[in-house]
């Protein structure tokens, strides 16, 4: 119900919502928790485990009780604090963890089998009979389970990420933070105030107190309105940070379109990265509960949330309020309640000093011990001066204190100090380098005093870092007196709730002591406090005390569990942003590309890249069909294929040679001007790194090719010996992939289709190098082959390569040639033995793959030394052959090798299948593998078992290299 | 106290008031028969085997803090037998079998749960090398289908088949993959060990290994020195510290290795779902939370918490491969510290001390490791010899070039 | 985390590519003995502290850095070329298992 005269919300105006199909209406400034208790709305979830009826606690976003799912469209949001989701026209909510209605739950049934649900249970339960879990029990857990539901629809909205940097960053803006801030500001250094709020002022909005002669909204305004103008200061609402990470980084979720009804290119989230040179924190305090039997029900709410709903939103909670609380703090509530007429039916107030000379009456020295009302409060029971009295009651307001928020001073392992004078955690200094907490997150539970110490935690921070800020007065405040006496947990039978969320009372605590679950962590993890939404926010503090009372322990000894981000939960997709879709990994186009697909082609991914798989002519059905041709044209006129993904790295300087020498296991120094060779690298620990060839294109400049997959890892390599081991060394490295388009022109009509239109094809050798002209364009010229055809690859500037890829097509139609693929490219090299890093995959040796007398036996190179090591080489290792399907069935990649006669199994393994392909050429299906002792076994017969594929085929063994063994067309 | 739905109905009658401690908290005796270093799940299990299928039960675990306090409480929960290097094969074979009986051997429920995995490919390549993997699962003895685009599609609807960066080609379904909830596997063989008469001794940290003759005597602890032939180092991430109390350096490198768990939601994913192109691995915990993980941070770290980049990467992965958890928050993250050795297998082996093993190197596979890793160093410790199915996880590999390198990328620990 | 590179100043961890310890620095002679090549590639001390190790700044400038950081706390001490360095230092650390 509105209060008149109350509150910061417009009145003027309406906004309509939704609650279970309910329409409702509120105002702009309107949380969805306070729309609806202003409605009359007690009744907004149910628990976790017992299903017990809930209304709202917080009025933050601490939240445990009341989160609902946020519907729009077709999509929807779980777990939704109502006390943090703004209203908006249309906004529909609906209640959660509830069937078939949030009043009427079937499964509140659980609530009555409550003793046999007591802490840990089921672990101690559902294993007889054994197939039953899978069967029964865990499938009727899980349903019962969780809370929110997600759509199971792709979430297709807009979330965005950002950077910002700053010199100090204040999180909260309460008194201290908007002290720290303006200090900071009007030094002149970069400041970002954030809050989570959606309006900036913290407690000062839902207080009454008077803050520089002035209300404490009014006081705020001046110094926003101060803050705005500056161009200093970037104000950040609806901004939670929410971790702190190394070197001054910490995560912050925006929340730039929840609170708006959704547009299309509205971002929803944005996850921000603030790297802060300093930072205060000034994030406030949290408000805890006192644990009793049935403390849980509707109308069962935080003391300074019942202030915040009146002085902030104009609503009043309740009609005939009491309060349960063990400090004056909560006598605020009490007075501003019934400033505003509304009927306060009692205090009760466990100190038996506490005083008593208020408008209503104060029980000093009484606790509730029980309540009643099933879905909503109607009463509470009170012990006082050792008689029960009960009162009748539709708001109780709960304080047991007050917690600093000093979760982030957690997040780099930091453990807070106990404080035994507030009764409560407070952060330990200098618990994340740079970060100072500063007022009530510090423990200081003081207006007056978190302004001051707002404004000296932000010189303190400057001064750390070079810079100063003028002093300047300090507002006064007025303020209360806080005399707390801890009460943690009133005993008593029954249930006291201590993790509201989770289902977690005194009981399971005491339990978990029991069973020796002792230790914090084991207690948290026995019992799942602190484990729900809420993470532990309204609950850790008290289970700890009732831990420690249950263990004959203190709280410090007791411990604390550990923090850790984010401090509110975050969307996956909001620190996902950007990666839906393709926005995963860049994409890397060929200058190729549209000219590939404007033949039809389609592209396939290798790596990051894109390439064709083939290209369809008219009549193909499949790719098979395409791919057979393209391998027969290749082998019989001429076939042109994009190879510009192969990594290029150009090495320069009078020590190239001698640097190469010592990356390849064979010898580059000897290798004349203008040739090519093939080199063969290693990692250090002695496997194949990669393959590729290296062209001599000046006496000190060579330029190196690696295979696509491994072009980064090479040049990382190149980078690292080239610094760590040869730095005096006159060579230096770069790659220019992208710097080069480059093209294979393969097949016996290669050199016809390039005589007359490049300048100087003629007369170069197999393994040589130019540099040509194409049309007036510096080009190079490779004489090098992957096809096993003569064969030639054609380099030009990148931003030439579309235009020669489309003249070199057409030439090549004339011959009865064309473009040629990927499975093409891969049917050619498998005829021909050449690897790829199917075969090269980071376990074989140049011993492995034949290629041990490569290893140069007069030098040094990396990887040369581990080579060496006992179990690398030998008849145990498995040696790269080639296979040939006897009966021409197909084989299969993946397919493990057996000797036949062998049974099929681990024991009896020979070795296994890597690269597949239907040679058109020969006919048959051939394969490249490994194989123990395969060198050794040409000519054998092995049983290839593909249990996957159902394929068990018999092979013969072979040399790796099918077709043209001598290399005559090679070289022709 | 034997568990079993009944009880846990008498107990509710009389406001379980009845429980008895899972375990006892003794103090430590001068001298152990054997003594193991490190109250995480491997050293509980190893404990417990040691017990059970030995007979020793004069033993200590020594525990720096709580038990169960390391990974073995902070991992994605995963359980599988998907390895297909033989010396790897046979391992996880075993543990899986032992998983499948483990409530009904420990009497404590541990949720082991086969509800499939599914690594899923993207690309040709992707498909044959896990057909390799699929065949040597199946040539083991355990199970693997090959599934194709529709196949995964049939499982896993919710993919997003059509946009994602890396199309999805297929997957290999391993029915028996499925998880477990990790306290409770601590908790389990704890309770086990303690039931046979294993000292469980927590908050005592071992401070130093004493030597004589190249032989094991004991250990120093902060709670005093005992004494032991037979001492068995089984610390994890802590590997590194505590054998150089014993002179020596390891192949193993401490890495972190972030994981996250969103709020509670109804079931949306029953696999466990694993993304070949994004390091991301999904599940959901029976308690609603999505639980996944990515790939390490990448530098050495002994800071139980990671940083935003693989954070972000991670959610990155999970949007690319299935948009429809995007409005899940998460509620925790949390970073293990992993033993990354240079291979990315483990170590279960004597050392050059006689009496003194260690049983390291999970890299971050050590969750689903743990029955067969405490079965295979109990053996070990017991008999002086190697288990069969860990015979090849010997400390000398890298020196000899007997390597069980899954992933491929050699000898740089981050990479495994 | 943020390192400081010598050439381009202070830039985000996802800048940069690790590597390993030190120890890859210290390469033995080709002919060292195999304990050595065991050593150099696969032993580490592994401390919990201080700690010097290997990062590259690969979108970067691409030099290979040096850097002195805690393992346990993440603080970044002293950030170096690799190619600047002086003169390397004999290999360090314990005696390896045998």
């Amino acid at each position: 119900m509105r209060v008149a005269g109350k509150g910061l919300v417009d009145r003027s105006t309406t906004v309509s919502f939704r609650f279970d199909g309910q329409s409702l209406a509120g105002h702009p400034g309107d949380t969805l928790a306070s729309a609806l208790l202003a409605n009359g709305v007690k009744l907004v979830g149910r628990s976790f485990k017992y299903h017990r009826p809930r209304g709202i606690l917080t009025a933050g976003p601490e939240e445990p009780n009341a989160l609902v799912e946020i519907h729009e469209g077709n999509q929807q949001t779980p777990n939704v604090r109502a006390t943090v989701q703004e209203i908006f026209e249309g906004l529909t909510a609906q209640s959660q963890n509830r069937w078939p209605s949030l009043r009427h739950d079937l499964l509140s049934v659980n609530d009555l089998a409550a003793p046999f649900l007591s802490a840990g249970f089921y672990y101690k339960t559902f294993m007889w009979p054994r197939a039953f879990w899978e069967k029964l029990y865990e499938p009727a857990i899980r349903r019962a389970a969780g809370l929110g539901r997600l759509s199971g629809r792709h979430d297709g909205a807009v979330y965005e990420k950002a950077w910002a940097h700053c010199d100090l960053l204040v999180i909260g803006s309460g008194p201290t933070g908007l002290m720290a801030a303006l200090t900071a500001a009007r030094a002149g250094t970069d400041v970002i105030l954030a809050d989570e709020d959606a309006r900036m002022g913290g407690r000062l909005l839902a207080e009454t107190g008077q803050v520089g002669g002035q209300s404490g909204p009014d006081w705020v305004a001046g110094v926003l309105a101060e803050l705005a103008a500056l161009p200093n200061v970037r104000l950040m609402t609806r901004t939670t940070v929410t971790g702190a990470y190394d070197d001054g980084t910490f995560g912050a979720l925006e929340r730039v379109g929840l609170h708006l009804a959704p547009q299309a290119d509205l971002p929803r989230e944005c996850f921000w990265r603030i790297v802060a040179r300093r930072t205060v924190l000034a994030a406030g305090a949290l408000e805890r509960p006192i644990a009793f039997r049935n403390n849980d029900r509707p109308g069962i709410m935080l003391a300074g949330a019942i202030r915040s709903f009146l002085n902030r939103y104009g609503v009043a909670a309740g009609q005939r309020v009491t309060l349960f609380a063990n400090s004056d703090d909560a006598r605020q509530t009490a007075r501003d309640l019934h400033a505003a007429g509304i009927r306060i039916a009692g205090v009760i107030d466990p100190r038996p000093d506490a005083s008593r000379s208020e408008e209503f009456p104060v029980y000093a020295g009484a606790e509730v011990i029980d309540t009643a009302g099933r879905l909503a409060l109607s009463q509470i029971t009170i012990r006082h001066k050792g008689s029960v009295t009960r009162i009748e009651t539709d708001l109780l307001g709960l304080s047991g204190g007050w917690n600093p928020t000093l979760h982030l001073t957690c997040h780099m392992n930091g453990r807070p100090i106990w404080s035994p004078e507030i009764a409560a955690f407070v952060p330990a200094p200098n618990a994340v380098p740079g970060l100072i907490a500063a007022g009530s997150a510090a423990g200081m539970f003081s207006t007056a005093r978190c302004l001051a110490d707002g404004a000296a935690a932000a010189r303190r921070a400057l001064a750390e870092i070079g810079m100063s800020a003028p002093d300047m007065p300090v507002p006064e405040a007025e303020d209360g007196t806080y005399e707390l006496q801890p009460l943690w947990a009133v005993p008593g039978k029954g249930r006291a709730w201590l993790d509201f969320a989770n289902d977690v009372t005194v009981k399971d605590v005491r339990q978990s002591a029991q069973e020796n679950f002792r230790s914090v962590e084991h207690m948290k993890r026995y019992t799942t406090q602190g484990m729900a939404p809420d993470q532990g926010k309204n609950s850790n503090v008290a289970a700890l005390a009732v831990l420690a009372d249950a263990t004959g322990r203190g709280i410090p000894e007791t411990g604390t569990t550990t923090f850790r981000p984010p401090f509110s939960p975050v969307s996956i997709a909001a620190m996902g942003a950007g990666g839906r879709a393709a926005g995963f990994a860049p994409q890397r186009f060929l200058t190729s590309d549209q000219a590939s697909r404007d033949r039809g082609a389609p592209m396939i991914e290798a790596g990051l890249w894109y390439r064709p798989g083939y290209f369809p002519r008219p009549g193909e059905t499949t790719w098979r069909e395409s791919c057979d041709r393209e391998v027969a044209m290749v082998r019989s006129t001429v076939g042109v294929t994009d190879v510009s993904t192969l990594g290029k790295i150009d090495i320069q300087g009078a020590d190239a040679a001698r640097f190469l020498d010592l990356v390849y296991t064979n010898t580059f120094s000897t290798l004349p001007l203008g040739r090519v060779r093939y080199g063969l690298m290693l990692r250090e620990d002695g496997m194949v790194l990669d393959d590729g060839t290296t062209a001599r294109l000046g006496e000190h400049h060579f330029l190196m090719t690696t295979t696509t997959a491994a072009a980064g890892q090479v040049m990382r390599h190149l980078d690292f010996v080239q610094q760590a081991f040869c730095a005096a060394w006159d060579v230096r490295t770069v790659s220019v992939t992208e710097t080069w388009a480059q093209f294979a022109v393969a097949g016996p009509l290669a050199r016809r289709l390039l005589s007359g239109f490049v300048e100087t094809p003629a007369g170069l050798p197999f393994m040589g190098c130019a540099a040509v002209r194409l049309g007036g364009v510096a080009a190079r010229l490779f004489r090098i082959s992957f096809s096993g055809e003569e064969g030639y690859e054609i380099a030009v500037p990148a931003r030439y390569g579309e235009s020669l890829f489309r003249d070199l097509l057409a030439r090549a139609e004339t011959f009865g040639g064309g473009a040629y693929g990927m499975e093409a490219l891969n049917v050619l090299r498998i005829e021909k033995g050449f690897i790829t890093h199917a075969e090269i995959h980071g376990r074989v040796t140049a011993f492995d793959i034949g290629l041990d007398r490569m290893v140069s036996q007069g030098k040094d190179c990396i990887g040369k030394a581990a080579s060496r090591r006992p179990g690398l080489t030998g008849p145990e290792r498995e040696q790269l052959v080639g296979l040939r399907s006897k009966s021409g069935a197909a084989i299969s990649a993946g397919a493990h090798l057996f000797t036949p006669g062998d049974t099929v199994g681990r024991a009896t393994d020979q070795g296994y299948v890597t690269s597949v392909g239907f040679s058109p050429t020969l006919g048959a299906w051939l394969a490249l593998g490994f194989l123990k002792n395969g060198r050794a076994r040409i000519g054998e017969t092995v049983r290839l078992v593909d249990h996957l594929r159902g394929i068990d085929v018999l092979c013969e063994v072979a040399d790796p290299v099918f077709h043209d063994r001598e290399g005559v067309k090679l070289r022709a | 106290m034997r568990y079993s739905g009944l009880k846990v109905i008498a107990e509710g009658l009389f406001g379980n008031t009845g429980w008895r401690p899972a375990w006892r908290d003794p103090a430590p005796k001068p001298e152990y028969d054997a003594i193991l270093i490190g109250g995480g799940g491997h050293g509980l299990a190893t404990a417990y085997y040691l017990a059970k299928n030995h007979g020793l039960t004069n033993i200590a675990v020594l525990e720096k803090g709580w038990i169960g306090s390391g990974n073995i409480g902070r991992n994605t929960t995963i359980v599988r037998a998907n390895y297909f290097l033989p010396g790897n094969s046979e391992f996880y074979s075993h543990s899986l079998k032992l998983w499948e009986g483990l409530e009904a051997d420990l009497n404590y429920n541990v949720m082991h749960s086969q509800r499939g995995l599914i690594n899923l490919f993207h690309s040709d390549g992707q498909r044959d090398a896990f057909a390799r993997r699929g065949n040597a699962m199946i040539n083991q003895g355990d199970d693997a289908i090959l599934l194709d685009r529709e196949g995964v599609r049939e499982h896993l609807p919710y993919l997003d088949f059509e946009q994602t960066r890396f199309p999805i080609y297929g997957g290999l379904l391993h029915p028996r993959g499925g998880s477990a909830r990790h306290d409770a596997v601590a908790w389990g063989y704890a309770r086990g060990a303690d039931r046979r008469g294993v000292d469980l001794i927590q908050n005592c940290e071992v401070t130093g290994i004493d030597i004589e003759d190249g032989a094991v005597r004991g250990v120093q602890t902060t709670r005093g020195a005992i004494r032991a032939r037979k001492v068995g180092i089984i610390v994890a991430g802590r590997s590194g510290q505590v054998a150089a109390m014993a002179g020596m350096r390891l192949p193993v490198e401490s890495h972190i290795l972030q994981a996250f768990v969103t709020e509670g939601l109804k079931p949306v994913i029953n696999h466990v779902v694993s993304f070949g192109m994004g390091h991301f691995y999904i599940s959901q915990s029976d308690k609603g939370g999505l639980v996944f993980g990515g790939d390490l941070d990448f530098y050495a770290s002994y800071a139980s918490r990671g940083n935003l980049p693989m954070v972000e990467h991670v959610m990155e992965a999970g949007m690319t491969l299935m948009p429809m958890i995007g409005r899940a928050k998460v509620l925790r993250s949390w970073g293990g510290i992993m033993d990354m050795t240079p291979d990315g297998s483990p170590i279960i082996d004597r050392t050059h001390i006689d009496g003194l093993f260690i049983d390291c190197g999970w890299n971050y596979g050590g969750f689903k490791a743990v029955p067969a890793s405490g079965w295979c160093m109990a053996h070990l410790m017991a008999t002086g010899q190697p288990h069969e199915v860990a015979r090849r996880f010997r400390l000398d590999r890298f020196a000899t070039g007997h390597l069980l390198d899954e992933e491929g990328t050699g000898s740089q620990h981050n990479l495994h | 985390m943020r390192i400081t590179c010598p050439l381009c100043g202070p830039r985000d961890r996802r800048e940069f590519t690790y590597y390993g310890a030190e120890d890859y620095l210290h390469r033995p002679a080709p002919d060292a003995a195999p304990e050595a090549w065991d050593a150099y590639l696969h032993l580490r001390d592994n401390p919990a502290g201080i700690t010097r190790d290997l990062w590259y700044h690969e979108t970067g400038c691409t030099a290979w850095l040096l850097v002195t950081r805690n393992t346990v706390t993440h603080e970044i001490l002293e950030v170096a070329l690799v190619a600047g360095r002086s003169a390397p230092k004999p290999a360090r650390g314990r005696r390896a298992a045998p």
